[in-house]
């Protein structure tokens, strides 16, 4: 347990080196950056390495923005394996929702109860 | 009467007998503070929004200046102003407001030196008896307009310059020969110049070009040298922009001293506030000009004074499409009213 | 940044290098280790959480991703909100804005600031303003990838 919250500080740790080093040496803008990483995680699950890395390093790997291309193509994936072509078009928020539903909601709900501080 | 190019002469020697300044609480923690007339503790004001906030600053600046001045808005024949918010909306509220004949000007960070060296030519050959000029920023709704939302975790660089809160106004009168107030001389109207640099958090970059320009075309319409001058100060180039420009100057023949160049956006803060390269805005020059150099123009601590607003006239729209930041400088000479020439 | 280089004149290049030497450099190295630092912190608490969840709700290492990460952005509204998200921002960049954290900051920081223009124009029309890109391309660079994977298994090469 104790090794699974080392890796997830250390691989979370790097992917967001990653991160930084896009924002520094490439100068590219935050949405560019979150763009490219997603679309990162979902080749790498595409080539089966992304799951590999969520086994070792949990949260490491599942917290970055990499994880919503992996679970996007894992969701399209298994609906495929059950319904053929068509599965990769409606299987994949069954996966990801999560993410995506709960910055909606509570972004609501942040705009009812919070104002800007400037 | 035009001088040279692109410049005015003010033979007539227009005086501003008044101004306000406001601001917000970042700027009540800075080094100028005390030169302000009114401090707001937070960024709201009271209000419902931003830009009615902002729109406040100036109409609250508009009522000391007519205050200190002892004149109603009625008397006022026109008032020249512009801010960065989009169709300038908080200036033309503000205007409505007043009730005042009005000139919308959009001159980005620059346009307080816009409104200043065009009020000073209206006064100077009698077109009015009574003119308010000015310019205004508020940190948060420009965040909003030009970057991102203001809780938003972006990283900025140490290039970036932090939006002052702020309006500065001054009004300006036909000259009163027994009176000490600060008067305008002459102004340089400059021209939109692009060296070609593209990010927005780099602004002071991309202006300093501009500020070069219009001070080697003042001294070369005004057949002066910089010597002239006790003081020639930049709106807000910042850290960057204003060593970029101290360069560029030398290389274009012009040796200032260093004690002689400082810019608005240096000054208004303290060493310690996080604002990276330094304050911008189209408050910048304004309030700092209008609350602190005034000021010292008055207790004699400077003669003669060059006031170069810089602006960088891009859009959110102009950054997405990968065009380059055009930039815009106007400098305003002040001296004393009874100063020999 | 150098956008339209093969555009510039002698001129701007020359400015441009004079300008170069006073920019103020970022301090990549410092910004990595914070990143690092901020970055790996925030994915051990989500660590923590997802363990909260196996060990309390009966979820499996498997379907734990699921709440971790709806805990993780109701953490970020709540540091977003209440101002303090922008702040860890400038000081570990990349490091609170990869993890989900920095996505639901992303649309709940666009969510609170438009609220001035209403609910429906302002906060709805502007709250995907710096999150839509990643739905765009996660889900479409998803579909590529799964649809190449699902035709190469169809016609027996993998």
């Amino acid at each position: 347990m104790l090794a699974m919250f080392f890796w997830a500080f250390v691989i979370g740790g790097l992917i967001c080196v990653v991160g930084q080093l896009l924002f520094d040496v490439a100068k590219l803008t935050p949405g560019h950056t979150m763009s490219l990483l997603v679309v990162i995680g979902a080749v790498l699950d595409g080539f089966g390495l992304y799951e590999p890395l969520v086994d070792f390093a949990g949260a490491g790997a599942t917290i970055p923005i990499t994880s919503f291309g992996n679970s996007l193509v894992h969701g399209a994936l298994q609906d495929a394996k059950a319904h053929g072509i068509i599965g990769v078009l409606t299987g994949m928020f069954q996966v990801t929702s999560s993410g995506i539903s709960a910055a909606i909601i509570f972004g609501f709900i942040g705009a009812l109860i919070f104002k800007p501080k400037g | 009467m035009l001088k040279g190019q692109q410049s005015w002469v003010f033979e007539n020697r227009p005086m501003i007998t008044a101004t306000g300044v406001t601001g917000g609480p970042f700027e009540a923690n800075g080094n100028l503070a005390d030169d302000f007339d009114l401090l707001y503790e937070d960024l709201w004001m009271g209000k419902e929004s931003y830009e009615k906030a902002h729109r406040l600053l100036l109409e609250e600046a508009i009522k000391v200046a007519l205050e200190k001045g002892k004149i109603q808005k009625e008397q006022v024949q026109f008032l020249f102003a512009g801010d960065l918010i989009n169709q300038i909306t908080p200036t033309s509220f503000a205007a409505r407001t007043m009730q005042i004949p009005y000139f919308g000007l959009f001159g980005a960070c620059s346009t307080s030196m816009e409104g200043l060296a065009l009020s000073s030519f209206v006064v100077n050959y009698k077109g009015a008896d009574y003119v308010l000029t000015g310019a205004s920023s508020h940190n948060s709704a420009v965040e909003k307009q030009f970057r991102y939302p203001t809780e938003y975790g972006g990283q900025k660089p140490p290039t970036a310059q932090w939006t002052i809160t702020g309006a500065g106004v001054a009004l300006v009168e036909p000259n009163k020969p027994d009176k000490q107030y600060p008067i305008t001389t002459s102004a340089t109207i400059g021209k939109v110049i692009d060296m070609g640099l593209s990010d927005p958090f780099n602004m002071g970059g991309a202006m300093a070009p501009a500020a070069v320009d219009t001070i080697v075309a003042h001294f070369r319409d005004l057949k002066l040298d910089p010597s002239y001058y006790d003081l020639i100060v930049t709106g807000d180039l910042g850290r960057v922009g204003h060593e970029t420009a101290f360069e560029l100057l030398g290389k274009n023949g012009l040796k200032l001293e260093r004690g002689q160049f400082k810019d608005c956006g240096l000054l208004i803060y303290k060493e310690d506030q996080p604002v990276q390269a330094g304050g911008s805005g189209a408050g910048c020059s304004a309030t700092v000009l209008y609350g602190h150099l005034l000021n010292e123009l008055k207790k004699g601590t400077y003669k003669r004074i060059l006031v170069v607003a810089t602006g960088a006239l891009l859009s959110p729209l102009s950054f997405q499409q990968k065009e380059s930041i055009p930039c815009i400088a106007h400098a305003v000479a002040i001296e004393m009213n009874g100063e020999k020439r | 940044m150098a956008s339209n280089q093969k555009n510039m004149t002698p001129q701007q290049k020359n400015y441009q290098t004079l300008q170069q030497k006073h920019e103020l450099k970022r301090p990549v190295l410092k910004n990595c280790v914070k990143a690092f630092l901020v970055g790996g912190l925030i994915c051990m608490i989500g660590q923590a959480v997802s363990y909260f969840y196996i060990y309390n709700f009966n979820f499996t290492e498997q379907s734990v991703g699921n709440p971790t990460v709806a805990t993780m952005v109701f953490f970020s509204m709540l540091l977003t909100g209440f101002g303090v998200y922008d702040h860890i921002g400038q000081f570990a960049g990349a490091g609170s804005a990869v993890p989900v954290t920095g996505f639901g900051n992303s649309v709940i920081s666009a969510a609170i600031e438009h609220r001035t223009e209403g609910f429906v124009l302002g906060v709805g029309g502007n709250m995907f303003k710096l999150a839509g890109a990643v739905i765009l391309f996660g889900v479409f660079s998803a579909f590529v990838v799964a649809l190449i994977k699902t035709l190469l298994v169809m016609w027996g090469v993998l």
